[in-house]
């Protein structure tokens, strides 16, 4: 079950913000799912490997050969704001919260 | 409503397949074909589309295999200069600067681009009522869903607007909304279609498939969609070509239903349990046999899914940050921008999910959720390959239930979230399976879903198709509805 | 704890090296060497939506080439994780690293143990805006993507390390291994080789291990050295007057030396690492084995041990193993001395770690004007006594500054010793005694200092091309001592 203080502490971590109310029903939606996944704690599951990758391949690996880059105002085409050829943003010092 | 109408007159009632036929006999023009299905895509009712082409590309050339017959794409495909949003206002009026592998190369093979269709934002949805641009209407009762996430495109296909179209699956995706809409939606061996270019989910499940009229349709995309890319390194490309398929038998053929999946006690709707059975005995009549089979976790499917699949998207999700693309609200310092862009910018669900997959992911949590739901996984896997051993494949109804009502689960998640019961297990196992309309319920189409090994799909598309002809469901049959 | 109880510290390692491949760890876009912002990027190293990584084999190959040189056990199966936080230098809100199953585990360098190695990608680089250059103050950021997505290996050693200076010197010894091995540039003011220490102390004695700090951003072995004594010092201080160390991350600032904390680690830094769904595992083969084991080159300790062996010093086989450019100077200049006579191996040794050195500093004596046949000429030149010492020195400067031939330096400007025959300097010492009464009434009565006048005179004479010993022996013979 996961509690507010649980539900602030993994929004904090996933960068999210939740309204008072928002807490409240994500604590109880989430604890209902929770419920029911936790049914695999009941499962013997000793000795059984973890499935990482279900396609069994290994060195996906690619040659050291130089592609072309895309032009600096493609990549920032995008951009919700640019200053000087570069991806501006507020700056991490100014908050409180560095993490 | 209309009840009928002239195959003559209207091109958009020819399967894909007749109408690549019909292109290549000099019968029909590309371009007029391309037209009427712009002209359907753009005079959608069902919100269906997200964008649609203005003009007919450059000729495909009339050589390519698909002889210009257009695709329906899902927004989950990025396209080059084309709005690829993931259903989602977070990415509201991005454009990427490239091409998905599978949709260039089915461009390239012939089928252009006829428009983005709406799904469940990230692809996270049973409903389509997810999508952060309104729900997808059903072509068979505008009051109900189309199935999720890919409902835009199965409502596309369904409802006459495109020939066919691509459709991602992560857990059902594919299959589910197929079933609601009354198409064919086959979810590929994980691996054999490049993931390069299909805006994540969940990496180690997502996998594009085709949706369509037909299986013959299905396997004629579906050819032109696998191959190895080395843009994607989980990317392995299917042994041999995929055929269409022409035998229509099933002689010999043994089929395994698991009491797991479609016993009583799952909670399957009666009419879609009846459709079921109906189709079991018309499996036995074509010459299969259809015994019990166990598939002892597939219970524990749901609950290994959503713990794998929301901590994937979690860290998918993370670039979504308002720093290179996308949408982004300034508030104050970097961590006041990064969680207001984030908290506007995803709808609901996804914040659920976002939320669960952190959680299970965070420090002292992983072993009990990540780890073990690695370790059921394993154990899914296991149950399929000990049932292949003594069945050909395995059957189940696609979905719980015929299409619902608009707003009937959106208040609880987990009562959408079982939509997902019988197609889960295939993803976490990474085989392929298969969709098909077996009849209606009420009025409502109803899902035959088949799997196999790895790699099985040509002789999975055979036995579909042969209990396709079987069934003879009327592929066009929601536009008697519309 | 009382206040005269010896403390000793206790200095683990982490040191990040980016690999000088061609292209990035999971993107094709070329390395940056200063390329305006944001020109080597592509979806990937964006992190646009939709796009993949696909691992560098080089990337591998050198990752494995370093496990080899550290004497570590290479992983013959080795997966990705994802380390997951958000900073906007990290485009997709995760770096691709290795967690529990890295490429390399445990080897030893020298007397520090490795712990393990392994491969990830680099940040970003954030230009902080404003006006001061300096973190602290500014409001807004710039994010150049061209450095995020560089290869860095990794390494982590154990927490062996017990003095700062221990620190330098092995850091030195690394960054010589690495750089032999031609897998970095090494440079740590280019940020291509950074070191950050993690320090606590104890009270000598103990094995208990203290609260550990952990120091960042020391970008040269000068700043290492002093960031390492200023944190020792620093606890130090704090528990003799009855604190205690906080476990956090610390800044040093080489202007000031001034200690500051970054970010307190108890503010829950939890990265979420699960494996990347994305990558599948590294199998190590052995056709990868075999081509990571063709391309190692000698390192430093087996040179130096060769060398030593060859009959050169520890100290000058150390310092012509540790400096790679020397050694292979030095290599060179041997095998193009004049045979029969050649240059002699520790005199030749000598001046190329002394005179050389001095003259090139920390340049690449082979990218200087002196070849190593022309300074293994010269060598031979003053061991035929062709040549005196101090002349030598002075066709050096000439080599140093013009290049050219030692043997025709010295013919142009006379400087040829004048060899040992008394007919020719027998009449000079003769003179020079008859100028130097003083001296040599001095050298009779047993003072051996004034001899100093007499050589003097003979050296000016002859603009120093006479042999100093000779000159002494024929001294001495002449006034009968
Ligand atoms: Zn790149």
């Amino acid at each position: 079950m996961i509690d507010r203080e649980q539900v602030l502490h993994v929004a904090r971590l996933a960068r999210l913000e939740l309204t008072e109310d928002e807490v409240a029903r994500m604590s109880a939606e989430l604890s209902d799912v929770l419920g029911h996944i936790e049914k695999i704690g009941e499962l013997d599951l000793d000795g059984v490997p973890p499935t990482t990758h279900v396609v069994e391949v290994s060195n996906a690996l690619r040659p050291d050969e130089i592609e072309p880059s895309l032009p600096c105002e493609v990549a920032l085409a995008n951009a919700p704001a640019v200053a000087g050829g570069g991806f501006l943003v507020p700056s991490p010092q100014a908050d409180a919260d560095p993490s | 409503m209309t009840t009928s109408r002239d195959t003559s007159s209207d091109i958009t009632l020819l399967s894909a397949a007749a109408a690549v036929d019909a292109i290549e006999r000099g019968e029909l023009s590309a371009g007029e074909l391309f037209e009427a299905y712009r002209a359907a895509a753009a005079g959608d009712e069902l919100n269906a589309y997200l964008w649609v082409a203005d003009e007919a590309p450059a000729p495909a050339g009339q050589d390519a295999p698909l002889r210009g017959v257009p695709l329906a794409v899902k927004d989950l495909f990025c396209t080059e200069g084309v709005p690829s949003q993931a259903g989602s206002k977070i990415l509201e009026g991005y454009r990427p600067p490239y091409t998905a592998t599978v949709v260039a190369k089915l461009a390239a093979a012939g089928a252009p681009l006829l428009g983005k269709t709406n799904q469940d934002e990230f692809a996270m949805g049973s409903s389509n009522e997810n999508s952060a641009f309104g729900p997808v209407l059903n072509p068979w009762d505008r009051a109900r869903v189309p199935g999720g996430s890919s409902g835009g495109s199965a409502a596309a296909v369904a409802a006459g607007s495109a020939p066919w179209a691509l459709g991602t699956d992560t857990g059902g995706s594919i299959r589910q909304p197929a079933a609601l809409c009354g198409i064919v939606g086959l979810k590929p061996t994980y691996g054999t279609v490049s993931r390069y270019g299909m805006i994540a989910f969940a990496s180690s499940l997502d996998q594009a498939g085709p949706l369509t009229r037909d299986v013959t349709d299905a396997a004629l995309l579906l050819k032109q969609m696998v191959g190895h890319d080395n843009r994607d390194s989980t990317s392995i490309g299917f042994p041999g070509e995929i055929e269409l398929p022409r035998s229509g038998s099933l002689k010999g053929i043994r089929l395994g239903v698991p009491e797991e999946l479609s016993g009583a006690g799952v909670g399957i709707e009666g009419g879609v349990l009846d459709a079921f059975n109906a189709t079991l005995k018309l499996a036995e009549s074509l010459g299969a046999t259809v015994e019990t089979c166990h598939l002892p976790h597939a219970p524990h499917a749901l609950s290994a899914y959503y713990v794998l699949a929301p901590a994937e998207a979690s860290s998918n999700l993370a670039r979504y940050d308002g720093v290179r693309y996308g949408r982004r609200v300034e508030n104050g310092g970097l961590v006041g921008m990064y969680t207001k862009t984030r908290s506007e910018g995803f709808g609901r669900e996804v914040k659920r999910r976002i939320m669960l997959g952190t959680y299970s992911l965070s420090s002292g949590y992983y072993d009990a959720y990540y780890g073990r739901a690695q370790r059921v996984r394993t154990k899914i896997a296991d149950d399929f390959r000990t049932a292949f051993a003594e069945f050909d494949f395995v059957v189940t109804p696609t979905a719980p239930s015929v299409a619902f009502e608009l707003g009937a689960k959106t208040s609880d998640p987990m009562s959408m979230y079982v939509n997902d019961y019988c197609t889960v297990p295939m993803s976490l196992a990474g085989i392929p399976a298969i969709s098909i309309p077996n009849g209606l319920s009420d009025g409502l189409p109803t899902g035959f879903q088949l799997c196999g090994p790895a790699f099985s799909e040509n002789r999975m598309l055979e036995a579909a198709y042969a209990l396709e002809q079987a069934t003879g469901f009327e592929a066009t049959g929601a536009r008697i509805h519309a | 704890m009382t206040a005269t109880a010896e403390f000793e510290p206790v200095i683990g390692l982490e040191i990040h090296v980016q690999l000088s491949t061609k292209t990035k760890m999971f993107c094709g876009c070329a390395l940056s060497f200063g390329e305006p912002s944001n020109t080597l990027t592509c979806p990937t190293c964006l992190g646009l939506p939709g796009t993949l990584p696909r691992a560098n084999a080089k990337a591998i190959h050198f990752g494995l080439m370093i496990g080899l040189a550290l004497g570590s056990e290479l992983a013959p199966r080795s997966i990705f994780h994802r380390k997951n936080y958000f900073y906007p230098d990290l485009p997709k809100g995760y770096q691709i690293s290795q967690y529990d199953e890295p490429l390399c585990r445990g080897g030893q360098l020298g007397d520090v143990r490795i712990h393990r190695v392994h491969l990830e990608e680099d940040a970003a680089k954030l230009v902080h805006a404003g006006s001061s250059g300096r973190i602290h103050g500014s409001d807004a950021s710039v994010v150049d993507f061209n450095r995020g997505g560089t290869p860095l290996a990794e390494i982590v050693t154990e927490p062996d390390v017990r003095s700062a200076a221990q620190a330098r010197e092995w850091l030195t010894l690394l960054r010589t291994t690495l750089r032999q091995l031609g897998v970095s540039d090494v440079n740590m003011e280019e940020g291509s080789l950074r070191c950050d220490a993690n320090i606590s102390i104890r009270p000598v004695g103990s094995t208990a291990l203290g609260t550990k700090t952990e120091l960042k951003n020391m970008n040269s072995f000068r700043y290492l050295e002093r960031g390492v004594n200023a944190e020792i010092a620093r606890q130090e201080t704090l528990l003799r007057s009855g604190g205690h160390v906080v476990q956090e991350t610390l800044h040093f600032d080489p202007q000031t030396e001034r200690i500051t904390s970054l970010r307190s680690k108890e503010e829950a830094h939890d990265y979420r690492y699960f494996p990347e769904p994305d990558l599948v595992p590294v199998s190590t083969s052995d056709e990868m084995l075999a081509a990571a084991r063709a391309a190692m080159p000698e390192l430093p300790a087996a040179r130096e041990e060769r060398l030593q062996s060859l009959g050169i010093s520890a100290a000058s086989a150390r310092q012509l193993a540790w400096r790679t450019e020397l050694g292979d100077y030095f290599e060179a200049a041997l095998a193009a001395g004049n045979p029969p006579v050649g240059a002699p191996i520790q005199p030749l040794a000598n001046w190329v770690c002394n005179d050389l050195v001095r003259r090139v500093g920390e340049e690449d004596p082979n990218a200087s004007q002196v070849t190593p046949a022309a300074l293994a000429k010269l060598v031979g030149l003053v061991s035929e006594k062709a040549l005196t010492v101090s002349n030598a020195r002075l066709v050096l400067d000439r080599l140093v500054a013009d290049g050219g031939d030692p043997a025709a330096i010295v013919e142009a400007l006379g400087l040829g010793a004048m060899g040992g025959g008394d007919d020719v300097l027998d009449p000079l010492v003769d003179a020079a005694l008859a100028a130097n009464a003083d001296a040599a009434e001095k050298i009779r009565s047993g003072n051996m200092k004034a001899i100093g006048a007499i050589i003097g005179h003979v050296m000016r004479e002859t603009k120093g091309r006479a042999d100093g010993a000779e000159v002494t022996r024929i001294v001495r013979h002449k006034l009968g001592l």
